[in-house]
């Protein structure tokens, strides 16, 4: 036991470290990582394009998208006043698509939104305190998995009734559980490491440990998923309107131009595909910006 | 104005740091029918340890035998079905003693370095300034009691102090993790496998850093590890685990010197000697590692002992003591019906 | 294996009451009387209270609960209230138009995907690799119903290869192996596999990518094992994570179909549901909910088996 302990001082000149100006947290990682990737840049350019089309459309000098002429209905696309055509009712197709923008992306973002919040706080919750709490949310989260999300959707909004807000309480159901299930997975993986049994060691209080150690190491993946599922909110909302249940009538709504058109596939058939167009767009890029993120949050430590 | 007083020494040298008597934690097994088998693996069975103020107990044993659950369970990260500790005369988590976070300001635990020891997220000031903080100390007087852990851990705090774990070097980070642990004052300091992950000649200097502090700071160990030769270097006192329960205890230089029960022995005679007059005479360890679901009747290590008999199967030897040490085995108990019993 | 699957059967007892929940909660969840679909709102104020005594919706609800459960185990779903034929009957022939379609989608969605996702993996140029993840990510952004519509232009409305909607040629009911009803079933096929396509393509790609990059495979090849061998290895392996995903895609197919359905007027579920949900034909909504979901939760169950079957490693639940 006599052994000669060498000197403690550890000369600064020894230590192999990266310089102080590279020390760089998580997310600002992260954050450069997305500035350098070409596709996410280019995906978001043309979301902010259609997402502030939609939003600033008046003030774009676009014709009244509800104004309806018997004469000019299903005219095609460059015509002299009429940029992208009229549609069944003789409405002015650009200013509607753009104006579509706004519901459609409202009622395929807000949903998710929602479920994040609340499917977010019961995973975490169930992930973090386990035993029996967690076996209970699960339990009834798989009650809503036994449906595929679709005749989910359509079954609540069938029986809820068509119109915006029971599309969005449906498709707010529909996604809760996902959330939940990746977030309870998440926070139960977190919960198993050792910092984390170090900081309950420490005596904090339960809150502080889950909002100090828990939620930054888990938010990550848990939106990472949530904006996966951006497009398919979307989608389903288009195709809750498409089928009659989202969106009334004369709201513009991609989902619901599509249905409105079908009657003309044999008369302007390039008009009748346009709304779907729009989702096609909107639908790629949130996926390739998703793709992104998690390219982007895989970094290695 | 710092608000983390430091507890005093209540008792007096006497009276042991800690004192668990009857410890039993056993996990049920998941499977069968409803999710549960009605299985359990006995992890911790019946253990009873004593402390002593100032002094380094080490913990020696084979994977799986349960050192690893004795650390937390007396850190009380998990809790026991049965059994109690002590602290410094209080009881814990009984009426009239102290509750499980007066505990944890006094006994903390040090973590083998893994990626998971550290939160990737916080730096590594955060990660220090996280406990006190916790306890009421303010943000500035919490980063300022980091960085002085960190200088006394041997990181210089200018450079380390807002670094991120992944920069860090093995090394490194298990002194933060040791820093960690002492950001709260404690008494006892439980060391889980704190070095066994580090380069040899990193776990040296890290060792000889935790003799000082030691004495620097008036600290008690209890020190788990399966290698050997690092417990007998920093230990005072030696207790061997397998299957759950204590098998040998006693002064390091006795269990180390003279190993009365077979376990001990042959955990030790796999040491190769430096000295090459000293060969293998103990036969190694026969058998099968041991399954902590369905152990043995009798004394848990009959399976595999070249001493074993009838009686071994039929009772489970107590922890009897035989002078420098105390040992858990029939041979070591005269009357116990073994042939070899004194 | 037994005990796994007796366990997973044994848990589906409390989702499946809970299903059955829901499933009856659908009908109170429509704002009004359930009666109101059953009776002109004009109707006098006693044959309303008699048709409120005979379908038992004076009783509170618990009670209504469980006669519904009762009956509807026994077989008995209901009266159509369009139709006035009985539910089963209606389901059950629409359901297996449904799944004629779902399993043309899905023998041609996976055998493609897995045929596509190999190629990109293995591809060494990057114009393959780049081709195939496009189709793929095309695959899973795609409403699928657009595409059934600009199908249904390009191939109808244009060329006039394939008729645009129905089962069979001229209200033709049932489904024959013929020449025009497989002409029927190619543009609603394509439709609904376009998605699940996309999705399998990604994970095959992207799970073979990571076992080619796996130490053994370099070992494999050190030995001087032929290529053929070697992807047949690497096949085995990835099963697992493709079987899983495949289970996960042929249960959405159930939720596609009712979009694909609508939009090729074909007479499966999907369509069902649809027209029930504008009739406000509750007991079909129900019955077809029902089966549905049933139908779900068994195919993720064998899926769950097969996948513990094929790699014990993995244990669910």
């Amino acid at each position: 036991m006599a052994i000669q302990s060498p000197s403690l001082e550890i000369s600064t000149g020894s230590v192999k470290a990266t310089p102080a100006s590279a020390s760089r947290g998580y997310w600002q990682q992260v954050r450069r990582r997305l500035a350098r990737d070409p596709i996410t840049l280019i995906c978001a350019a043309v979301l902010i394009l259609i997402i502030a089309s939609s939003i600033a459309a008046p003030l774009l000098g676009l014709a009244d998208p509800y104004k309806t002429s018997m004469l000019r209905r299903l005219q095609p696309v460059f015509s002299p006043h009429y940029l992208l055509g009229t549609d069944e009712l003789g409405r002015d197709m650009l200013s509607r698509l753009i104006y579509a923008g706004r519901l459609s992306l409202f009622m395929g973002v807000t949903p998710v939104v929602c479920a994040l919040l609340i499917g977010g706080l019961l995973g975490i919750t169930a992930g973090f305190v386990g035993g029996r709490t967690n076996m209970l949310i699960m339990r009834i989260m798989d009650v809503f998995y036994a449906f595929p999300s679709v005749l989910l959707a359509i079954s609540l909004s069938g029986a809820m009734g068509a119109g915006a807000s029971n599309t969005l309480l449906a498709l707010t159901l529909v996604f809760i559980p996902p959330i939940c299930r990746v977030s309870e997975s998440v926070t139960t993986q977190v919960r198993g490491f050792d910092f984390v049994d170090a900081a309950r060691a420490s005596g904090a209080a339960t809150l502080t440990i889950v909002r100090v150690h828990v939620l930054g190491n888990v938010l990550g993946p848990i939106l990472v998923y949530a904006t996966s599922l951006i497009s398919v909110a979307i989608i389903l909302a288009a195709g809750l309107s498409f089928l009659g249940l989202g969106v009334k009538p004369p709201e513009p709504e991609w989902g619901l131009m599509l249905n409105t058109l079908r009657q003309a596939i044999y008369v302007n058939p390039l008009l009748a595909a346009l709304p779907g167009v729009m989702i096609f767009i909107t639908s790629i890029c949130f996926n390739l910006m998703s793709d992104g993120l998690r390219a982007a949050m895989d970094v290695k430590g | 104005m710092d608000t983390l007083l430091p507890v005093h020494d209540r008792g007096g040298p006497a009276q042991p740091l800690l004192l668990a008597s009857g410890l039993r934690k056993h996990f049920p097994v998941p499977g069968g029918l409803l999710g549960r088998s009605g299985k359990v693996v006995r992890a911790v069975d019946d253990l009873s340890l004593s402390i002593a103020k100032g002094e380094t107990l080490g913990v020696v044993g084979e994977s799986g035998c349960g050192k690893s659950t004795v650390a937390r369970l007396l850190v009380r990260l998990i809790r026991p079905d049965r059994g109690t500790v002590v602290l410094d005369g209080d009881p814990v988590d009984e009426p009239h003693g102290i509750t499980v976070n007066e505990l944890r300001r006094q006994v903390q635990m040090v973590f083998q370095d893994s990626f998971a020891s550290l939160n990737p997220r916080l730096t590594i000031i955060e990660t220090l300034a996280f406990a006190p903080k916790a306890h009421g100390v303010s943000t500035a007087e919490a980063r300022q009691r980091s960085r002085d852990l960190l200088a006394k851990v041997g990181l210089e705090p200018g450079t380390f102090a807002d670094r991120y774990p992944h920069e860090l070097s093995g090394g490194q980070r298990q002194r933060v993790n040791i820093a960690r642990a002492l950001a709260l004052q404690p008494r006892l300091v439980i060391l889980d496998e704190a070095v066994s992950a580090l380069d040899k000649s990193v776990e040296a200097q890290v060792l000889n850093m935790l003799v000082d502090l030691k004495t620097e700071l008036g600290l008690t160990y209890l020190f788990i590890s399966h290698d050997l030769n690092v417990v007998q270097y920093l230990s005072d006192r030696v207790l061997v685990m397998y299957l759950g329960k204590i098998v040998e205890i006693g002064a390091v230089d006795a269990i180390y010197g003279n190993p009365r029960h077979p376990y001990t022995r042959a955990l030790l005679s796999a040491l190769p000697s430096m000295d090459p007059r000293k060969r293998t005479k103990e036969a190694p360890i026969q058998g099968d590692p041991p399954n902590p679901i369905d152990p043995p009747s009798g004394c848990r290590f009959r399976t595999r002992c070249p001493f074993a008999e009838d009686v071994c199967a039929r009772a489970e030897p107590a922890l009897t003591d035989t002078g420098a040490q105390a040992v858990a085995c029939h041979m070591s108990v005269p009357g116990s019906g073994h042939s070899k019993a004194a | 294996m037994l005990l796994y699957t007796l366990r997973r059967l044994i848990y589906l007892v409390p989702v499946a009451f809970g299903v059955s929940l829901l499933v009856f909660a659908l009908v109170h969840l429509a704002p009004g009387d359930a009666i109101s679909a059953i009776v002109p709102p004009d109707a006098p104020q006693e044959v309303v209270e008699k048709i409120r005594q005979y379908y038992g919706f004076d009783k509170p609800l618990p009670v209504q609960y469980f006669r519904w459960l009762a009956v509807t185990l026994s077989g008995d779903f209901g009266t159509s209230i369009g139709t006035g034929r009985p539910v089963a009957e209606e389901v059950g022939s629409a359901f297996g138009n449904t799944i004629i379609l779902a399993i043309s989608a899905t023998l041609l969605a996976f055998s493609l995907a897995v045929v596509l996702g190999t190629a990109a993996a293995y591809a060494k140029s990057r114009i393959v690799d780049r081709l195939v993840t496009l189709v793929a990510l095309a695959g899973v952004s795609v409403p699928n119903f657009w595409l059934a519509i600009v199908l249904v232009i390009v191939f109808s409305v244009e060329l006039g290869w394939l008729p645009p909607m129905g089962l069979g040629p001229e209200n033709a009911t049932g489904w024959r192996l013929d020449g025009p009803h497989l002409a029927h079933m190619v543009l609603p096929t394509i439709a609904l596999a376009m998605i699940p396509l996309g999705v399998v393509t990604r994970t095959v790609r992207s799970t073979i990518k990571e076992i080619l990059g796996m130490e053994f495979v370099a070992a494999l090849r050190a030995k001087g094992m032929n290529d053929r061998r070697i992807l047949l290895h690497v096949l085995k392996n990835a099963a697992p994570t493709c079987l899983a995903v495949m289970g996960l895609q042929a249960g959405n197919l159930i939720g596609g179909s009712i979009l694909i359905e609508t939009v090729f007027a074909w007479p499966g579920t999907g369509f069902l549901l649809n027209s029930a949900i504008f009739r406000r034909d509750l007991p079909i909504l129900q019955g077809t909910t029902l089966v549905l979901s049933f139908f779900f939760m068994m195919l993720n169950l064998t899926v769950d088996i097969i996948q513990t079957t094929v790699d014990p490693r993995i244990k669910r639940g």
